[in-house]
């Protein structure tokens, strides 16, 4: 019975960590383009905050799936459910998609947002295409997302 | 969704009215001039280079001075300055500030020499700053820094590596002149590194003591110096100070003369108007006695502009229409809702010749898919209250700003509907305020599902939103093609696929597959089940053998035609790309309730309930912001690939009318 609570909150771990990480990189990435365009031309600061903040999602899908891993199983607030160790372990699997393609969806969209604020260093006015680039990374992150949310609350 | 028709202006007048007519059409602003009809002749092209790189060069010393007077004398900005617009100002206005052109010219030079000098007596005051630091050693010595002795003494003044006391310097002097009597060394000053010292000797000693001080690494004094060190240093703070004081004077002077910059920018778009004027001349062949213009204008515009300047010149001006092969610009014009999305069609890629305006459509579209996104009633009342209140506010907004404005304002109010529709307000935030405070949970049932408890059903749903969205692209496609009169692309190309589509659909629906995804249970009569398999296999049929219709090899057609079936899961990654309507507005949803939960771990006290609040704050502006973000980019896409990939190519050339292209003012006219 413990047992299956730890794999629980692996999961939940594992949905907040990896996702996390990846966005972190993606951000920070990023942000030192950013921060590069803007000793150019402080004018852009509002744009290329945007871009930069496009990898900032993952982060929150991880939250999200770990959040509410956590709410299902009864960990926050009120007392901790009897979890069965197959029903943990499914969790935990159920969490994966989210920690891994978080982890490098967030690094990769880092990267082409890093290229889009290339494109809005030379070309502001460009701005709506150079911000679909990094989006197009996200919607596998989103997919992830997706089939973590279902997956957990199917399992617990 | 319109596209104007454009029409072409050709106008032939006396080179004696050139300026007034060029200038009467600037103010007008409805009419692009375009010299691509005389590329290739051999007309000639004033040559108006010249005179537009002074007015370039005036301007930018304008924008200089402006900057200058906005470090010293900043103006009263509010948060949302940039939303303000241009000011609107009367052309009487204008031609009075032009008026005193060589007064304010005078203005921008002096405030512009003044920051010159105050730039360097900023470098000057820091070299000084330098040559003091430098002179520190030596403050002590009373003698003048480039004495070098009397008829009978020398005196030498320098440097020598650390040394610990006097002595150690007799001894090194003492290797070389044995009589140490006739010489007197005086130490200056001492730090870590080195020892500075004044010696005093007979003129015939000076050879051997300065040998002997060379083992102690002697070198003299920089002969820069001269005077003594104090006096010096005296001197050099004067200088600073008498340089601070004038860069202050400089700069009050710079801070009372900002009260011209208004009058500093109107002039600086007057040149602006007068520099697009001569830009536009390059577009504008003449010959001895006349010129030409050519360019476009809206219908509606083309004949007003034409009888307006036929009663006012003397002048031949025809209207026509564009030859079809000409690459006429674009001019989008849509009503409401149509109107505020244009943006995000022009950042794609404005109609091409013979495409439709797909703006109002999209604007339907938009702002349910954003709604569905952001999803929560709360936010959707504090987006849509803001976009009404700025656009209330700042009346003189750029056109394209206070579009997107209500863009947004309208998918605020979506934004409610949908949370309205889905019980969203703030996340849960009634719940836990009501459980956590008041001791009784109270929620607000949502009007439809909430749908974290059912994700499945508002899958279910957002895939057949992206059925619809997709379909109604093909129907413009299909529109787009009967508009051609090209029947044939018509049939093969969109009938042929909404049917497989269709019936591929209607194929899924009664399969145990589908039941267990979403719960409904479909099933029909026999006979229907027979018309979707026809459809389906029909359809399939016919796209294999008329997709690669323009080739004559047998084998490559039916290799095209296998080709653009294998399409089929292009549709497909299209319709699972409809799921993000689903997660974002579960990630609203949830990560607002995270915060919710945060805040609520205060407890039921008076800290607790201040804790709540700034927690509530700081995260629900967080979770807004970042999901409106979320949401405009998400809308963006499903909107460009998803929905303009269906029938949208775009790469229209933009109408650029020949303006006055003001930065500051935007100039009125007394109606005429």
């Amino acid at each position: 019975m413990e047992l299956g609570l730890v794999f629980v909150l692996l999961g939940a771990a594992v949905a907040v960590l990896f996702a996390g990480a990846g966005s972190a990189i993606g951000v920070g990435k990023a942000g030192q383009a950013a921060a590069g365009v803007v000793t150019e031309d402080p004018g852009k600061f509002a744009k290329v905050l945007i871009l930069q903040l496009l990898p900032g999602t993952q982060g929150l899908y991880g939250l999200m799936i770990g959040f509410v891993t956590m709410v299902r199983a009864g960990l926050l607030g009120g007392s901790p459910m009897e979890i069965s160790v197959g029903t943990g372990l499914m969790t935990l699997a159920a969490c994966l998609p989210v920690g891994l393609v978080g982890l490098i969806s967030g690094i990769y969209q880092g990267k082409a947002s890093v290229a889009s604020i290339g494109v809005v260093a030379k070309k502001p006015e460009q701005f709506a295409k150079a911000m679909l680039f990094p989006a197009m990374v996200e919607t596998y992150a989103i997919l992830a997302l997706l089939i973590s949310f279902l997956a957990v609350t199917a399992v617990l | 969704m319109a596209v104007l028709e454009v029409k072409k202006l050709n106008i032939c007048a006396m080179r004696k009215d050139e300026k007034e007519i060029m200038q009467t059409l600037q103010r007008w602003g409805l009419m692009q001039i375009d010299g691509s009809a005389f590329e290739g002749t051999d007309v000639e092209i004033p040559n108006t280079t010249e005179e537009r790189m002074k007015l370039e060069r005036a301007i930018s010393s304008m924008e200089n001075a402006l900057e200058v007077m906005e470090t010293y004398s900043p103006e009263k900005k509010g948060m949302f300055a940039s939303l303000e617009g241009k000011t609107p100002t009367a052309a009487d206005r204008l031609d009075e500030v032009y008026a005193q052109r060589n007064k304010l010219m005078e203005t921008v030079e002096t405030v512009n020499s003044n920051m010159k000098t105050i730039v360097e007596n900023r470098v000057a005051v820091d070299r000084n700053k330098v040559a003091m630091e430098t002179l520190e050693p030596w403050l002590l010595l009373d003698v003048s820094m480039d004495f070098t002795g009397t008829d009978r003494t020398s005196f030498l003044i320098g440097s020598i590596g650390k040394t610990d006391t006097v002595e150690e310097i007799y001894d090194a002097i003492g290797e070389y002149v044995a009589d140490l009597s006739q010489i007197d060394v005086t130490v200056v000053s001492k730090d870590k590194y080195q020892t500075c010292i004044a010696v005093v000797c007979l003129s015939e000693y000076e050879k051997s003591v300065e040998n002997g001080l060379h083992a102690l690494g002697f070198v003299r004094i920089s002969g820069s110096f001269s005077g003594i060190a104090a006096d010096e240093k005296k001197r050099l703070e004067d200088e600073n100070l008498a340089m601070e004081k004038e860069n202050e004077d400089l700069a009050g002077q710079i801070a009372k003369m900002a009260e011209h910059r208004s009058e500093i920018r109107m002039l600086s778009d007057v040149y602006r108007a007068t520099a697009k004027r001569l830009e536009a001349m390059n577009y504008v062949p003449q010959s001895e006695k006349a010129f030409f213009i050519s360019g476009y204008a809206a219908a509606k515009d083309a004949e007003s502009i034409a009888k307006k300047l036929d009663k006012r010149f003397d002048l031949y001006v025809d209207v026509t229409d564009p030859a079809a092969d000409e690459d006429v610009p674009v001019i989008l014009k849509n009503k409401g809702l149509g109107s505020s999305v244009e943006g995000i069609v022009d950042s794609y890629g404005l109609p091409h010749k013979g495409e439709v305006d797909p703006s109002s459509i999209m604007g339907i579209f938009y702002v349910i898919l954003f709604g569905m996104m952001l999803s929560d009633a709360a936010y959707g009342v504090i987006v849509t209250v803001t976009m009404a209140v700025l656009l209330k506010k700042f009346k003189n907004m750029e056109e394209s700003m206070r579009k997107s404005l209500k863009m947004f304002m309208y998918c605020g109010i979506s934004t409610i509907v949908w949370g309205v529709l889905f019980g969203g307000y703030f996340g849960d935030a009634v719940d836990v305020i009501s459980k956590t405070f008041m001791g009784e949970q109270v929620s607000i049932p949502p009007l439809w599902f909430a749908p974290l408890n059912d994700p499945m059903r508002l899958l279910m749903y957002c895939m057949i939103i992206g059925v619809i969205h997709m379909y109604v692209g093909m129907g413009i496609k299909g529109y787009m093609y009967i508009k051609k009169k090209e029947y044939a692309n018509f049939f093969c190309d969109v009938v042929l696929w909404l049917c497989m589509l269709t019936g591929l659909v209607m194929m899924l629906l009664p399969t145990e597959l589908f039941y267990s995804l979403s719960g409904w249970e479909i099933s029909y009569p026999a006979s229907v089940a027979l018309l979707s398999k026809i459809l389906a296999a029909g359809g399939a049929i016919g796209i294999l053998f008329t997709a690669g219709r323009g080739r004559k090899n047998p084998a490559l057609r039916l290799a095209l035609g296998a080709y653009d079936l294998y399409n089929i899961t292009g549709w497909l990654s299209d319709l699972l790309s409809y799921s993000r309507l689903l997660a974002l507005g579960l990630a609203t949803g949830v990560i607002a309730s995270v915060f919710n939960q945060i805040g609520a771990m205060g407890g039921d006290s008076v800290f607790g309930i201040i804790f709540f609040i700034i927690v509530f704050i700081i995260g629900h502006v967080f979770n807004m912001s970042i999901n409106i973000l979320g949401a405009y980019v998400h809308t963006n896409r499903l909107q460009y690939v998803e929905f303009f990939g269906k029938f949208y190519e775009g790469g229209g050339r933009i109408f650029e009318p020949f303006k006055t292209g003001t930065k500051y003012v935007d100039i009125r006219e007394e109606k005429e």
